[in-house]
């Protein structure tokens, strides 16, 4: 199998140059305000080591991290018809478009790639708050049903890292309608048998949330992630009494039996893997570390690593294939 | 006509007019005021038909928005036989922002689903102006089952400002509940029509009308967000709700053009509260027309052609 590393198309790596931040540069963790040496940040994903705050990390950084070796395909999204609005706001659609590409390098709010990990098998779907607020209009629509295609010609988990405020307004109705169209999409991942995994991230909202967000086999969050679907203030105002601690939080929907586990960021790609495989009636996984895997060459596994955390074992043998 | 929209201004004063001259003639029966009387009304015809003939996006959404239009309550009385209101979701309670159950249309039965949005101060409280709850949304998912399990269509009457936000309605779930319906809607295996009599709002307007063949009423919107909302999120000026209703290409007659809506279901001159009647004979002539399409279909063609409408959507028919 041919892996790329973080493979870009030629075409939009050499339009958007990607904003490469010096190694030696220091942050400020958004909640407790310790300085944050960058490289140490990164290998974090992002979340504070000092008060475990989880921040935003963009969905290509986010599968470096999950995939065996950093390394996964991306899957290409077919593109939608730009601007069939003819929008207008106070800026133009397109430059909105623009903008949000050349800060994010990204073509739009979702980026999707097949690869391993813990040498399992995953069609990922990531939603990037950073490119006009994660919102869902037709690319993203279009992203979530190549994700699940590609799912089911690989007979694979589908899982969907959600991130977004909602639905892309300057696509009118055309982004309304991706609800049931992802809906569509995530359901026939679930009649070809496949696991469906949704990880809710800080912040979904709207109509995100109230479509394929809350249709998973399994609801996963970050701790603290902002979960719901009307805003607070809305709500605030309609109701005209304040919101109670903690309200729309991932822990807060936890308690309220909307979502199965609240997970650190650093356990996911575990979680993922062990849910997912007794799902698909597969043998454990090996744990740890694993390079990517090179070939397609299968063995029955003994899986030496199973309790897991001690480290890189998994040179020692290959895991059954599904 | 007790309640005039304010671009009707000009209107309810010709109106007016003729009123009081037709007063003052029967007080007085020397006076002969019928001819200009008549002139005005004629005036008056004739300003309606051109408001009506030239409404901008924001001007429907008023229209839309009126409370003398047919609700769903009105449209369930006046078309359907033998309806059996069938009440809950089983699980917390029942929501009156969402009204459905057993009902006979033309001899066939069916199962019927709305939104009602109420029509005094009394009806609108306990309706919660037509914003549904979890609860509503579960019914309905309990309905389309019901009608699902004994092979009757399903027939949504959507009107609706959108869900309902409320701290209780976010902790029982509403993010899920719509969800789920929108789900349910693409997976029933009977035919499914949808009919947008007013306001489709966003969301809790999607949960029911994931259907094989949706209607909008000439005046009725349909938008992924009301256009104060967005004029606030976007101009960051709610007073910029023309503006952004312009933008968001919400009208029936956009949304035929997108491929969204597969039908607009004609309204009297001067809107559907100008004669409710008219409007309930024309959506029962539609719904009728409709469901004898689908008839024929088999439970998988309805099921996989309703899908494939969806993936559709926005790949096909869009100028670049
Ligand atoms: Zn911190």
């Amino acid at each position: 199998m041919n892996w790329i590393s973080n493979y870009v198309r030629p075409k939009i790596n050499s339009i958007f140059s990607r904003r490469e931040t010096p190694d030696n540069l220091w942050s400020k963790c958004d909640s407790c305000g310790t300085m944050l040496f960058h490289r140490e940040l990164k290998d974090a994903q992002n979340v504070c080591p000092n008060c475990d705050h989880h921040m935003h990390i963009s969905p290509r950084e986010r599968f470096k991290h999950l995939f065996d070796g950093g390394l996964f395909t991306e899957v290409e999204v077919p593109k939608p018809i730009v601007d069939p609005l003819h929008f207008r706001d106070q800026k133009k659609y397109p430059d909105r478009v623009k903008i949000a590409q050349k800060s994010t390098g990204e073509e739009d709010a979702m980026l999707v790639a097949t690869g391993e990990i813990q040498r399992t098998p995953f069609v990922l779907a990531g939603q990037n708050f950073k490119f006009m607020g994660g919102s869902m209009g037709m690319f993203v629509g279009n992203a979530i049903v190549a994700a699940a295609n590609e799912a089911i010609a690989r007979k694979c988990p589908l899982v969907i890292f959600t991130a977004a405020g909602g639905a892309r307004m300057q696509e009118g109705i055309l982004s309304l309608m991706q609800m049931p169209r992802t809906t569509v999409a995530v359901d026939m991942v679930k009649e070809a048998g496949l696991p469906f995994i949704v990880v809710l991230t800080h912040p979904t909202t709207g109509g995100v949330t109230a479509s394929f967000a809350m249709l998973g086999d399994v609801h996963l969050a970050e701790p603290n992630a902002l979960i719901g679907f009307a805003g607070a203030r809305v709500i605030e105002q309609t109701i005209r009494e304040s919101l109670p601690e903690g309200f729309q939080r991932a822990e807060y929907l936890l308690d309220h039996g909307m979502i199965d586990r609240v997970v650190a960021r650093k356990d996911i790609r575990e979680e993922l893997v062990t849910i997912c495989r007794m799902l698909m009636r597969q043998s454990p996984a090996i744990k740890g570390d694993l390079a990517a895997c090179e070939d397609d060459a299968t063995a029955e596994t003994t899986a030496t690593g199973t309790d897991s955390d001690k480290g890189a074992d998994g040179d020692s043998g290959k895991d059954k294939k599904g | 006509m007790a309640n005039y929209l304010e671009f009707e201004k000009p209107l309810a004063e010709i109106e007016g007019k003729a009123e009081e001259l037709r007063a003052l003639a029967r007080q007085n029966s020397e006076m002969d005021v019928e001819k200009e009387a008549e002139a005005l009304d004629q005036k008056a015809a004739d300003l309606l038909a051109e408001l009506y003939r030239t409404l901008t996006p924001w001007r429907k959404c008023q229209v839309a928005r009126h409370p003398d239009r047919p609700h769903c309550k009105d449209y369930i009385k006046a078309l359907f036989q033998e309806f059996t209101p069938l009440s809950g979701d089983r699980n917390f309670a029942d929501d009156h922002a969402v009204m459905g159950g057993l009902a006979r249309f033309n001899d066939r039965p069916i199962v019927v689903i709305g939104h009602e949005k109420g029509h005094d101060t009394k009806s609108r409280i306990e309706r919660n102006f037509g914003m549904a709850r979890p609860e509503g949304y579960r019914k309905a998912i309990r309905l389309m089952d019901l009608a699902d399990r004994f092979g009757l269509p399903i027939v949504t009457l959507v009107d609706t400002t959108g869900a309902y936000p409320g701290r209780g309605a976010e902790e029982r779930g509403q993010s899920e509940a719509i969800a789920r319906s929108t789900e349910k809607c693409l997976n029933v295996k009977v035919p499914l029509v949808s009919i947008i009599i007013g306001e489709g709002g966003s969301g809790g307007a999607v949960a029911f009308a994931g259907a094989n063949r949706l209607a909008m009423l000439e005046h009725a919107v349909y938008s992924v967000i009301s256009p104060e909302g967005c004029a606030s999120i976007l101009w960051k000026d709610a007073g910029k709700m023309r503006e952004a209703a312009e933008a968001l290409k919400l009208t029936a007659q956009d949304l035929e053009k997108l491929g969204v809506a597969d039908q607009i279901i004609p309204e009297p001159v001067g809107g559907a509260q100008r004669d409710p009647d008219a409007t309930i004979a024309n959506v029962g002539a539609a719904l009728e027309e409709m469901l004898t399409a689908l008839d024929k279909k088999t439970p998988k063609e309805l099921l996989q052609e309703r899908r494939q409408k969806f993936l559709d959507i926005g790949t096909k028919g869009l100028a670049a």
